[in-house]
């Protein structure tokens, strides 16, 4: 860390303490309009999401004022019925919800693994010396630049059941005998997402790790070539643990990335069952059915689940995201 | 490093593969788009018609330019925004010692991360509040969440590269922060300015949950909106050959950028280590 050294030589301790003190009202003054921002447009509204969860606040009365407070209902709620029937209701005990957490979590899982998988392969590949490699790096850039929008409606287009490019490649080789409904069908929606998120994500991930292979020195390879170890061993035995970090980085940026997930699914498979996330039926309790009582005791859960994930990474993977003491 | 004859071979088969695995898609939009009639509804690999219809269609819809219009000026502004914001305050963060700073780093860093769900319905509220929904403010106030975090956070990262001495140097000669600020570390910011607000541009560019939401009418959207509820007569006649005509008119002015700073935005994403 750079900190200040002013030279100390024929100056009074006085000026210099005057100095730093300067320093450091300056940095706090130069800092406020940054956190009046982040407070206005993001603590407020998580505060006011995080208190709506605990009301039954609709559309309708959300500025009228007339919303109650219910407590913890919205999330867990214990009804007496005349007949002496105890029923449960509330987020907690929605078979919706429950769906929706664990498609979330199937989703972040097999996406974020097959993109580290497959962006270790590419930037491995990159990592190399060929020609056209400036080529090709630009050429997976475009994946990533391209509007979520844009590749969700393009892919629907590719997957469409009836016109759409895969289905008449795979049945062109002899892959499939019929047109699959690729985002329509309950057993494959989760695929095509997958596919289109893999797709679209794996160059972030590669040029994350193909920062931190740059970083291992050459001579490292030399010797171990030297010593005659098969590349495998020196793939995991040197490579793999000095491409760690930024491997843990990239995957924990992806994994959050992934837990909230809305664009996509809302686009390329908007009313499946089996690729609901956790966002999309939020989204859908607050703007199509305006329960916003529900719907934010939803959001509220799903930034419990992130900030407890974040917590939980960085405590076992002792992963210094500031970088601020290197 | 050497290499059998095969290795190279099955080497650059598989350089190949990710080329075209990367490109396929955007290349199977734009011979689309270029498709019109029975043509559109054929698969096929090369371009066999030419047909300008679809983009005929497109630009002559009003909304279509306005939502292009809406969606230039609210990145820009956005944009714009965050980094007279983040210099400052990436200043602060990079150079000068305060307690609590890593605290702060931290939770810049969560802002840029958490669920933009989980503030929808404050944030909601807070635009009818302030009387701007449905208004392109709406969309650049709360695209700060993300822009501004993200803006500080690499804005740090590349300050905290920059010698020592040059600071030093301008403060014995009795310059106040403000002016190592504006003289001394602006001039040499400029490049990393320039990465870091064109991958905020391309993420308010990009953005689809807010402009969704607080967004009513046809002529307030922004671009993504507006292709996503380009629709037909019928939810029957979904008309591809418009939206990929659309989604080639956005995506293009991406693309150029994308390979014009190409290293520029590697080294940002990868200082940053933030997704834009």
């Amino acid at each position: 860390m750079p900190t200040l050294h002013p030279s100390t030589k024929g100056k009074p301790l006085r000026r210099q303490l005057n100095l730093q003190q300067q320093r450091v009202r300056a940095a706090y003054v130069f800092l406020l309009p940054m956190l009046i921002m982040l407070l206005l447009v993001a603590a407020w509204p998580l505060f006011r999401s995080i208190s709506f969860s605990f009301t039954d606040a609709t559309a309708e009365t959300l500025f009228n004022g007339q919303s109650q407070w219910v407590g913890f209902d919205n999330y867990l709620e214990r009804r007496l019925r005349s007949n002496g029937e105890v029923r449960w209701r509330g987020v907690l005990v929605d078979a919706d919800w429950w769906n929706a957490v664990w498609n979330t979590i199937r989703f972040s899982v097999v996406s974020v693994s097959l993109e580290a998988f497959f962006g270790l392969l590419v930037a491995l590949v990159l990592n190399m010396e060929f020609k056209g490699r400036g080529l090709v790096r630009a050429a997976i850039l475009i994946p990533w630049a391209i509007p979520t929008v844009v590749s969700a409606r393009m892919w629907g287009w590719m997957l469409n059941d009836q016109f759409g490019v895969i289905n008449y490649m795979m049945m062109g080789v002899g892959l499939i005998d019929k047109p699959i409904a690729w985002t329509a069908s309950s057993d494959t929606a989760m695929l095509a997402v997958l596919i289109v998120d893999v797709w679209k994500t794996t160059p972030f991930m590669a040029l994350l790790i193909l920062a931190g292979l740059q970083m291992i020195p050459r001579d490292m390879y030399e010797a171990a070539k030297l010593d005659g170890i098969h590349p495998v061993k020196v793939f995991f035995r040197v490579t793999l643990p000095m491409i760690k970090p930024a491997l843990m980085v990239a995957v924990i940026f992806r994994a959050l990335d992934a837990l909230r997930i809305f664009d996509l699914i809302y686009l390329l498979t908007p009313q499946s069952d089996a690729t609901v996330t956790m966002s999309v039926l939020s989204y859908r309790e607050i703007q199509q059915f305006g329960d916003y009582g529900e719907g934010s005791a939803m959001s509220t859960l799903l930034f419990v689940i992130i900030t407890l994930f974040v917590l939980l990474y960085i405590k076992l993977g002792r992963v210094n995201l500031t970088g601020a003491t290197r | 490093m050497e290499r059998t004859v095969f290795g190279n071979i099955l080497f650059y088969m598989g350089v190949v593969l990710i080329v075209t695995i990367s490109i396929y898609p955007f290349y199977y939009a734009i011979i689309t788009s270029f498709e019109s009639g029975t043509a559109l509804f054929k698969p096929n690999f090369f371009p066999e018609s030419f047909s300008l219809e679809n983009y005929k269609n497109v630009l002559s819809q009003r909304s279509f330019l306005r939502s292009f219009a809406n969606s230039v000026f609210i990145a820009a502004v956005t944009v714009g925004f965050a980094l007279l914001l983040a210099v400052t305050a990436s200043y602060a963060l990079a150079r000068v010692t305060f307690r609590g700073r890593g605290l702060l780093l931290m939770t810049i860093l969560g802002v840029s991360m958490f669920p933009q769900i989980a503030v929808l319905s404050g944030l909601y509220e807070l635009i009818n509040i302030l009387g701007i929904y449905n208004k392109p403010w709406a969309l650049v106030l709360s695209y700060t969440i993300f822009t501004l975090p993200f803006t500080v956070w690499v804005l740090t990262t590349f300050m905290r590269e920059l010698p020592i001495e040059i600071e030093e140097a301008a403060i014995v000669d009795g310059a106040t922060p403000w002016i190592v600020i504006t003289k001394v570390f602006l001039p040499l910011l400029w490049p990393a300015m320039v990465t870091t607000g064109l991958l905020a541009f391309i993420g308010a560019w990009n953005e689809f949950l807010f402009a969704l939401t607080f967004t009513i009418s046809e002529t307030e959207r922004t671009v993504p909106v507006a292709i996503a509820l380009l629709s037909g007569a019928s939810s029957q006649e979904v008309p591809w050959g418009a939206i990929m005509a659309a989604s080639v008119i956005v995506t293009i002015p991406l693309i150029i950028l994308v390979l014009i700073f190409q290293r520029k935005i590697v080294a940002g994403l990868t200082a940053g280590g933030v997704k834009g």
